[in-house]
């Protein structure tokens, strides 16, 4: 090994000076950002329990029929009437309400910077090392960070669920732009379209379905992230699996991993791209 | 004035283009420059005019360059060089607005594989142009209908394009480049996906719509029957150059050099000569001189028909020796022996030529639209000119 011939580069050690470079001179600016988040999802969670276990079944029920058929339909009436009657509709709503906000966040954030990179060369080469570097980097490494900046429970466990869901929102729009046949771009440009145009009524809508693949996998990245989120203080069904583990309760690691699994497979399925299919 | 003014304009791809322009102006040729540089030369110093109202052909091998040349006159490619004149107005020095406004109100385009927006219906591709320029819906739904009558897709509005068949589908490429009712038309290889039977109809469509529209159009092929067949003049490029520039005739009689006349050797003369090509002069008589007089110039040509005109050189028909020498006895003038036969027009192509041949005892007189006698064909030249003898094809006639 290098050890004897070269010093070792601190590198750990400025990554620590930068965040605590960030958090001595932004913490007001974190603090509202966290306490921003954790109300968002709050929000979404009164929201859910407001409308009642029954409604918010019938609203799912209702749309997985919509988007996918009756037998979508029927396993999601099924799998939330189960967790319903296991005991963890409180911390479901709490888990989904955390997925939902970190995917919107991923969504507004990501698909922008998918665009311009599907657009400009320059911004793919620069942004394409980072994604790879987020993607490959173990996802518990996101905690340390979001812990110093945003403290703990929801927000931090938000904020590393947004950094390791956005990757493929990202990739996959840049995808979908560039796959475009070129033909068409240079028809709408002949045209005299403007860039924006040329987006609107050309690349984003013929992208469209690529896209939401993207979108698809970033949900079901976020849903992977809730138990890791759960380290931080996030609450919902990854405390409770955490809980499970630690004091080795395989009964509610099992009831809750199910319910992990039913929201996971409905939001899946629900998300997935149907207009393929009935080309 | 010129529509479109190309001067000096060429195109390089590749890290040092400037580099490569000036080995081109020392003389350095595409695969030259390819060996010493890597960079791939589209479009070589090219230097041509497109007058107002004419259908300018632009031919060549694939790789010739002739989608960049075409991508050039809209600036879809930036060129490396050299400038580009559209209604006097210099587009490469134009900044993007400028541009825009340019390709909206001047020039549209259409694509060799169509190119339609396979998520809109066959209405809202054609309005494509016209809503970018912001105009509101009636009016724009307006001419593209119009539009897309003039190309006989009426009915078919609210279909969606996979829906259509390939010939389908580019008329609807087509209207969507006429509904923005620009003086300029550019084609690259619109036809060349279509099959055969489909693509002739569309060449004599646009053909059609043309002697109504009067637009200007830049098209491309690499099909030489397609470019003789609706070219008013006609660019061959190799290599990124062009070679010759010239009317149909012009490039079939004097090809410029080795490359050009390969191209013409293997065209098929038969759907390219035209009858006025190969017709020799023929021996007449003024249908008011007595039928001696027929008798007599028969008898020195050494022929059994000649054919009967009047003053103003009218086609009246032929009269036989037998006939002639039967009048002489009988008193009766060439009026009342003159008989009526089958005649072609000066623009019949060699191909019907052939059939008319087998259904008339004498070589074909070729009549213009006024009923004047040009100049009348013969099996030989015929047969001649199909077999590409340069004689025939100028006018001489030939001696089986
Ligand atoms: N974007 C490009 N990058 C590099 N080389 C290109 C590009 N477009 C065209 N070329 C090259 O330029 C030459 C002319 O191509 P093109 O104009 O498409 O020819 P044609 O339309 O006559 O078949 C070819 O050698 C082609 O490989
Ligand atoms: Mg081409």
């Amino acid at each position: 090994m290098n050890d004897h011939l070269l010093p070792k580069i601190p590198l750990g050690h400025w990554i620590d000076l930068f965040i605590q470079f960030i958090t001595n001179n932004f913490e007001g600016f974190f603090g509202q950002i966290a306490s921003g988040l954790a109300g968002f999802v709050e929000l979404l969670v009164t929201a859910f329990e407001f409308i009642t276990p029954i409604g918010f079944i019938i609203l799912f029920t209702a749309i997985a029929f919509w988007r996918r058929g009756w037998g979508v339909a029927l396993f999601t009436l099924l799998g939330l009437a189960l967790i319903y009657d296991l005991g963890y509709w409180h911390n479901a709503m709490q888990t989904f309400s955390l997925v939902v906000t970190s995917v919107v966040l991923s969504i507004v954030i990501g698909l922008p910077l998918g665009i311009i990179a599907g657009i400009n060369n320059t911004f793919k080469s620069i942004i394409t090392p980072i994604l790879d570097l987020l993607q490959t980097m173990p996802s518990f490494v996101y905690l340390i960070p979001a812990i110093f900046l945003f403290g703990t429970g929801m927000a931090p466990g938000v904020v590393a669920t947004i950094i390791f869901a956005i990757p493929p929102t990202i990739r996959l729009t840049n995808l979908g732009i560039r796959q475009v046949p070129e033909d068409l771009v240079e028809a709408s440009e002949s045209f005299g379209s403007t860039t924006m145009q040329k987006l609107f009524k050309v690349q984003l809508p013929l992208s469209m379905p690529t896209i939401m693949a993207g979108i698809n996998q970033s949900i079901m990245l976020a849903l992977s992230m809730v138990v890791v989120a759960s380290l931080v203080g996030a609450p919902g069904l990854g405390a409770d699996v955490n809980f499970a583990v630690t004091s080795l309760r395989t009964d509610i690691g099992f009831e809750a991993g199910i319910a992990i699994v039913i929201i996971a497979i409905m939001l899946d399925r629900i998300s997935q791209n149907t207009r393929s299919k009935k080309q | 004035m010129n529509k479109i003014d190309v001067k000096n304009i060429t195109k390089v791809f590749g890290k040092n283009p400037k580099r490569a322009v000036d080995m081109l102006k020392q003389g350095l040729k595409k695969p030259e420059i390819f060996k010493k540089t890597g960079m791939t030369v589209g479009v070589n110093q090219a230097d041509f005019h497109v007058k107002e109202g004419e259908i300018f052909v632009i031919m060549g091998l694939s790789g010739s360059g002739k989608s960049t040349l075409v991508r050039l006159l809209n600036r879809l490619i930036e060129p490396t060089s050299g400038e580009i004149h559209i209604d006097g107005q210099d587009i490469t020095k134009m900044n993007k607005q400028d541009l825009r406004q340019v390709r909206q109100k001047k020039i549209s385009m259409v694509f060799q594989r169509f190119a339609l927006f396979p998520h809109r219906t066959i209405l809202e591709n054609t309005e494509y142009g016209l809503e970018i320029q912001g105009m509101g819906k009636d009016e724009r739904r307006k001419k593209a209908m119009k539009a897309l009558e003039l190309v006989g897709l009426k009915g078919y509005e609210h279909q969606n394009p996979n829906e259509l068949s390939g010939g389908m589908q580019q008329r609807v490429g087509l209207a969507r480049a006429l509904a923005s009712d620009t003086d300029i038309l550019l084609m690259d290889e619109a036809f060349s996906a279509l099959d055969p039977l489909i693509r002739k109809d569309m060449q004599n469509e646009l053909l059609d719509l043309q002697s109504d529209m009067h637009k200007t159009i830049v098209f491309i092929t690499h099909d030489l029957d397609e470019a003789l067949r609706i070219g008013d003049r006609i660019a061959l490029m190799r290599d990124g150059s062009i070679v010759q520039v010239g009317t149909p005739e012009e490039i079939m009689m004097n090809p410029a050099n080795r490359y050009v006349e390969k191209f013409v050797e293997d065209v098929d003369m038969s759907k390219v000569i035209v009858a006025s090509n190969i017709m020799i002069r023929p021996e007449t008589i003024l249908i008011d001189r007595g039928p001696r007089v027929a008798l007599q110039l028969m008898r020195d040509e050494g022929i059994s028909s000649i054919y009967a005109i009047d003053k103003g050189k009218k086609f009246l028909g032929i009269i036989s020796a037998d006939d002639a020498l039967d009048a002489t006895k009988t008193g009766k003038s060439c009026r009342e022996i003159v008989k009526e036969i089958g005649t072609v027009k000066p623009d019949t192509l060699l191909n019907d030529l052939f059939e008319d041949m087998n259904h008339s005892p004498v070589p074909l007189p070729v009549v213009d639209d006024e009923g004047r006698l040009r100049g009348i064909v013969k099996r030989a030249e015929i047969i001649a000119a199909l077999s590409g003898d340069q004689d025939a094809l100028n006018g001489n006639e030939v001696k089986l």
